[in-house]
């Protein structure tokens, strides 16, 4: 049998209890126009007074070390903060891949006196992080990365360039990963070193790259004999390989892998109204037992994770599935929508929403591991390589 | 789960390992032996109490029982006999011995009572209604919900089967005094969404067989001088069939723990299972076809097993309502409650 598994896991009754006032805390930010829930925005738009709101309640960094800023909750709390947000439609880009991903990779690997500097920092959320991964020639393929680090007096000279980078124009800090020696004959993961860089260091040049919807998101990031100073390594020299695969059960598993256009779902039952034809009603509950299902997967790995086991496999088969499904929701939704007629119906926001969703899809499934990484993974817990 | 759980899960699991191969089981012989093992195990009353002189397993170790045994293809009545023992035991009435089934399993049917008491209608696709001893029958008197049982002498039973070869006997009834019979505790209803819990997790089961025997497969079969596991494209059609497997596994198994747990609600139970049968039966659809694409040939032929597990698949997608049944009801619920009570729904469990 394979090793394949989703225990029943439900949401303990202190996380629905935060659930609620996550709610509050959202209505009130919106009636007090913070945000607008229906605007069509970037996936991780940046609202620096929101984050900040975010951070006082506690909200960010909740599962770290009370020392540090964090609150020493559960990763199930965490996983209804992030649930709730994202339904909302929250603008939370200024903390949320320092919340997920960057914050945990320094908590594990960094030195004490950057983590009591910059983890608070996080939690308050003052601190944008960005992910320096794809270059222009190495993308699913990480292990490629030729961007250099050469030893130099007291640290590190980085130099060669980023590609893709979300949010690098608004970021303080990078976590990059950079190569500190060549790749060994027996293993070509060998030799790739993560950084924390600091995006204010000279030598670094952030330039925009326009998305297909013509929105500023992603960046090319220059490295030009820019100084990382020795306690900003992290982790051990050359064996980035080996730090990075915890993390992808997180990264992968969240809601937001599924929950990140939901806004369609919403608006697609509004427009159908309250008693829709069977095909309609089919429609909308085969969505609704679609996202049912992946939110029950995505839930139990957040839960296995929090009991100390190690879902990888799992984890991606909840970020393949859930970005799939994102990916045909908006063209299910415009299926289901065809006899709808916007001159007796209202579908004026359906439709704006609808147009935004669809631009912004292709790249669900490329993000955060493609598709075709992910599948490989799965092959690969499954025994076929 | 506690020591007993496991023991029944591993009994399960060694009578189905020793007489369970879907492609031995038939024969009617095979198939008694089948049966016999697992009665004097206990593991057809899986969920009648003690007192009823059942095994008194809970209900997840019941759905475990019947999940165990979908990884099997299992082609007796053992999820049907496990369902009429929790349908008379709620009503408080004793389960004779011996296999048995359930009617009406068509949402569209219905049995009724006459004045003094006697069942009369037709139930359709009711499985292994030819190979039961009896058959308990939900049916109304008046304005309420009866539970009884009636023995399979007293039916006109028209054979049929389905895409798999398993029986599913249409059952006519003319005024047939029902042997025991109770008010139901539950309604209609709740059978059906009892039915549909049960079939998702025996096809959860079933799915998770035909993974490990893909991938069995495609790392025994040499072509172009290598095991097709391989290549690229059978490993992410693999990687595909495990997601749709997952899926099936997530989804039953929640629905399942819902059932199983007391302080669900009706509602929650309703969303649980409903999506779980829509969900599992489109899992069903992906990945049989994936099974049999990645077999080749030798799969599409009947000394292959494989079409034991895909066929009963395709047909356990019908019976206690299909997809598309249950989606229309989930989708008018959830219109009927407007966008904005979806996200709570949903976020609730």
């Amino acid at each position: 049998m394979t090793a394949i598994q989703f225990d029943p896991i439900r949401l303990p009754p202190e996380a629905q209890a935060l659930r609620a006032e996550v709610r509050a805390f959202v209505r009130q930010e919106i009636d007090a126009g913070t945000f607008d829930p229906h605007r069509g925005a970037l996936l991780l738009e940046s609202n620096a007074d929101f984050s900040r709101k975010v951070g006082a309640r506690g909200w960010i960094g909740m599962t770290w070390p009370k020392r540090y800023g964090g609150r020493e909750r559960s990763f199930l709390e965490r996983y209804v903060v992030t649930e709730e947000l994202r339904v909302a439609n929250a603008p939370v880009g200024l903390h949320f891949t320092a919340d997920r991903q960057s914050g945990p990779m320094l908590l594990k690997f960094a030195g004490e006196r950057v983590k009591a500097d910059i983890l608070p920092r996080i939690t308050r959320g003052e601190c944008c992080f960005c992910i320096g991964m794809s270059e222009p020639d190495s993308g699913s393929d990480l292990f490629a990365a030729k961007t250099r680090a050469l030893r130099c007096e007291s640290g590190w000279r980085v130099r060669g360039t980023k590609l893709w980078t979300t949010g690098a124009h608004r970021a303080d800090y990078m976590i990059g990963l950079f190569r500190t020696s060549a790749p060994t004959k027996d293993n070509r993961r060998h030799g790739l070193t993560q950084f924390l860089v600091d995006m204010t260091a000279p030598g670094i040049k952030v330039n925009p790259i326009a998305n297909t919807l013509g929105q500023h998101e992603f960046n090319e990031v220059v490295f030009d004999d820019m100084f990382v100073p020795d306690e900003h390594a992290l982790g051990e020299i050359d064996m980035a390989w080996k730090q990075a695969a915890s993390e992808l059960g997180y990264e992968r598993s969240g809601p937001e892998r599924f929950l990140e256009i939901s806004y369609v779902l919403f608006e697609l039952v509004r427009v159908l109204g309250s008693s829709p034809d069977a095909r309609g009603a089919e429609g909308i509950g085969r969505l609704v037992a679609q996202l049912h299902t992946l939110r029950r997967m995505s839930v139990s790995v957040n839960g296995m994770l929090q009991a100390g086991k190690d879902p990888t496999l799992e984890g991606s088969i909840v970020k393949d599935m859930g970005t799939v499904w994102q990916q045909l929701l908006p063209h299910k939704a415009r299926d289901l929508t065809a006899f709808i007629d916007g001159e007796t119906h209202d579908r004026k926001r359906f439709d704006q929403l609808l147009a935004h969703a669809t631009g912004i899809v292709p790249k669900l499934t490329i993000q955060g591991g493609t598709s075709e990484v992910l599948r490989g993974i799965i092959a690969r817990g499954l025994g076929l390589r | 789960m506690n020591d007993n759980s496991h023991m029944i899960a591993d009994t399960t699991r060694r009578i189905f390992r020793e007489l369970g191969d879907p492609q031995t089981l038939r024969t009617t012989d095979a198939r008694h032996r089948l049966w016999s093992a697992l009665e004097s195990a206990g593991l057809t009353r899986t969920w009648i109490p003690e007192a009823l002189d059942g095994s008194g397993a809970s209900l997840a170790d019941g759905f475990e029982v019947i999940r165990i045994a979908g990884e099997f293809a299992i082609s007796v009545p053992l999820a049907e006999t496990l369902l009429s023992g929790w349908l008379l035991q709620q009503a408080g009435i004793a389960m004779p011995q011996g296999a048995s089934t359930v009617a009406p399993v068509d949402v569209r049917d219905r049995i009724t009572a006459d004045p003094a008491g006697a069942l009369t209608g037709t139930a359709r696709a009711v499985p292994f209604a030819a190979d039961a001893a009896h058959i308990v029958i939900m049916y109304t008197h008046g304005d309420r919900a009866f539970v009884g049982s009636v023995d399979r002498g007293l039916c006109r039973i028209e054979e049929r089967t389905n895409l798999a070869g398993d029986a599913r006997d249409s059952v006519a009834l003319q005024g047939v005094a029902p042997r025991a019979m109770a008010q139901a505790a539950i309604n209609f209803d709740a059978l059906m969404l009892m039915g549909a819990a049960v079939r998702c997790t025996q096809m959860a089961g079933a799915l998770q067989a035909i993974l490990d025997l893909s991938v069995a497969y495609a790392n025994e079969r040499v072509a172009f001088e290598k095991p097709i596991a391989k290549f690229q494209a059978i490993q992410h059609s693999l990687a595909k069939l495990a997601g749709e497997a997952a899926a099936a596994l997530a989804a039953a198994g929640s629905a399942a723990d819902a059932i199983a747990t007391a302080s669900q609600t009706a509602a929650d139970i309703f969303l649980e299972v409903a999506s779980a049968k829509i969900r599992v039966g489109e899992a069903a659809t992906t990945a049989a076809a994936i099974a049999h694409q990645v077999h080749g040939a030798i799969g599409f032929s009947q000394e292959h097993v494989l079409h034991r597990y895909t066929h009963r698949l395709w047909a356990w997608r019908d019976d206690f309502g299909s997809e598309s049944y249950w989606a229309v009801r989930l989708g008018r619920l959830v219109a009927g409650s407007g966008a904005d009570a979806l996200w709570p729904m949903l976020a609730a469990r």
